[in-house]
């Protein structure tokens, strides 16, 4: 059960989304988002649905995959909608019985506002489905760098990301293993009242715990004895270079947020 | 031979249905007898770990059944969670499983969560220390400062207080030195005479299941390969070799001392095996 947890997950690949430099798909993300914010009626979401659509068939990751990644977040999104759908004035009022009220301008906002939900979901999954775990925080180190004139440990920052990412999987493996051992004493972590069950934790919390520790330490010695100083004249064996098409990607990005802001004066 | 375990058409498969889909036991039929000790014989994926967390109830068989005492444990709930008293599994590596603030404590939790009485409890653990040579001074120390090899007797301790009619370990001897492993061993025959349950001990190592066992069982590609007596198994050494698995260094020796045209029985397995037909041979070349 808790092999099913997907974070982060990466599927390699070798699509243009794939060989994108990371910083480019870390600066189109947030592009996108400011996009999909200032978008706001049927011209411009048919535009971001066009280049959401766009980039996911481009990374040739299928469909069924992104739409579970919405799974966990569905709650949210059926709020969303409803709230948007009962609190929305305007238009003709379709339904009117006891305090709701649905009008056309509601069951618009609503459609439109899960599909931004979900094109925002969607959209930003792509990017850590498409790079590497890596990659993406060499590429958050470089964009961040200039914080590092305001003394922020950028480097510290990325090097802790990269080594929280690398210790999920292993961490729920351990997980899975020190349940195995004490479901075999007879712990019982299913059934009970809730103050059983959360005590029922301590067994697994306190190894897990202790392991963290000793591997943390371990990695610490690790990367000592390989002369790991933190980021001072630090250099980096995978140099990232910005190419052409990132350039390419960059000026298409800058044009969709245009678009987007011009059709947000005109109320498109 | 009273049947402990009895296991019918056991598979599992791992992730059925997804890509990463992976058959890690295949049609399995094995019986277990009251009082045996059995090694578990299988190189790195060749399913006997997977095997091993089916007869405690802890993997659920893809088809198949378990029958402990001739129950089918996976019947009802409750029916699993109490064969997990009657199988003790002690896992790989066990000592990162403890968690309690003493040794007392932890060894007790198994027999705690049987819901014995205290008195009951007591005893179980004091048993249990004796049998992996735990002195009770150690009772009230927590269990994180003491060293590796004693922190995995605490382990195993914890097991065997639940007096599990079959106990199985998990590579009990992996990662500690000779005199641990030997120890560790000792405490594990030691345990089988005085109490009679059966023993499953899974193991790379062929000399400690040449030594210990009296039958073995070798996993080759999630089946069973090979079932029988260890001089059975062991006449098949080639086989074995082709698995990628060892034979007992005292069969080695013999079968290249015949190689080089000594005339020696086939069925050395053991140190003591191997000394005495060489003495005989010498005798009988003396006499000659």
């Amino acid at each position: 059960m808790l092999k099913d947890i997907t974070l982060g997950q990466f599927f390699p690949g070798n699509t243009i989304v794939h060989r994108l430099d990371p910083r480019t798909k870390l600066i189109l993300v947030i592009v996108f988002i400011a996009a999909l914010f200032t978008a706001v009626d049927w011209f411009s979401y048919g535009l971001m649905f066009l280049v959401t659509a766009g980039c996911i068939s481009l990374s040739k990751i299928k469909l069924k995959t992104l739409t579970k990644g919405l799974k966990p977040l569905i709650f949210i999104i059926v709020l969303t909608g409803v709230l948007n759908l009962f609190y929305t004035t305007g238009g003709k009022v379709l339904l009117d019985w006891w305090i709701f009220t649905v009008t056309t301008e509601g069951v618009k906002r609503a459609f439109l506002m899960v599909v931004r939900i979900m094109m925002l979901i969607m959209g930003t999954f792509l990017l850590t489905y498409t790079t590497s775990p890596i990659a993406l925080t060499d590429g958050l180190e470089i964009l961040l760098g200039p914080l590092k004139k305001l003394h922020v440990p950028v480097h510290e920052m990325s090097m802790m990301m990269s080594m929280a990412l690398r210790f999920i999987p292993t961490l729920i493996e351990e997980t899975d293993k020190i349940m195995s051992a004490q479901k075999a004493r007879g712990a019982d972590f299913e059934t009970g009242k809730l103050t059983d069950r959360a005590k029922a934790l301590l067994p697994l919390l306190v190894p897990l715990f202790v392991s963290s520790f000793r591997r943390a330490d371990e990695l610490a010695v690790a990367m000592e004895s390989r002369c790991y100083h933190g980021g001072e004249g630090r250099t980096r064996m995978k140099q990232l270079h910005m190419k052409g098409r990132d350039w390419a990607a960059l000026a298409l990005g800058a044009v969709v947020l245009a678009a987007t802001i011009v059709m947000n004066v005109y109320g498109l | 031979m009273d049947t402990v375990i009895k296991v019918e058409g056991l598979s599992h498969v791992y992730s059925e249905g997804t890509p990463f889909e992976k058959t890690a036991i295949h049609d399995i039929d094995v019986e277990f007898y009251s009082g045996q000790l059995v090694a578990v014989i299988g190189h790195t994926g060749s399913g006997k770990s997977t095997f091993i967390q089916h007869l405690n109830g802890l993997l659920k068989p893809t088809s198949g059944r378990v029958y402990c005492e001739g129950e089918d444990i996976f019947a009802t709930k409750e029916a699993t969670r109490d064969v997990r008293f009657k199988v003790g599994l002690v896992f790989q590596y066990p000592e990162y499983q403890l968690f309690e603030e003493t040794v007392y404590r932890d060894i007790a939790f198994g027999p705690k969560n049987m819901k014995l009485s205290e008195k009951e409890v007591d005893e179980r653990v004091r048993e249990a220390a004796r049998f992996v040579g735990l002195s009770e001074d150690l009772f009230e120390k927590s269990p994180l400062e003491l060293s590796g090899g004693q922190k995995r007797r605490i382990a195993i301790a914890g097991v065997i207080a639940m007096r599990p009619k079959v106990l199985i370990l998990d590579e009990p001897t992996a990662g500690l030195d000779p005199a641990g492993c030997e120890g560790i061993l000792k405490n594990i025959t030691d345990y089988r005479h005085e109490t009679g349950s059966t023993v499953l001990l899974v193991t790379h190592s062929m000399d400690d299941a040449a030594r210990i066992a009296d039958r073995l069982i070798v996993f080759h590609g999630g089946r069973i390969a090979m079932d029988g007596t260890p001089e059975e198994v062991f006449k098949r050494a080639q086989e074995l070799t082709d698995m990628g698995l060892d034979v007992p260094q005292p069969a080695a020796i013999a079968s290249e001392l015949r190689r080089l045209g000594a005339k020696l029985p086939e069925s050395i397995y053991t140190s003591a095996q191997l000394h005495e037909a060489v003495l005989a041979l010498l005798r009988k070349g003396a006499a000659d």
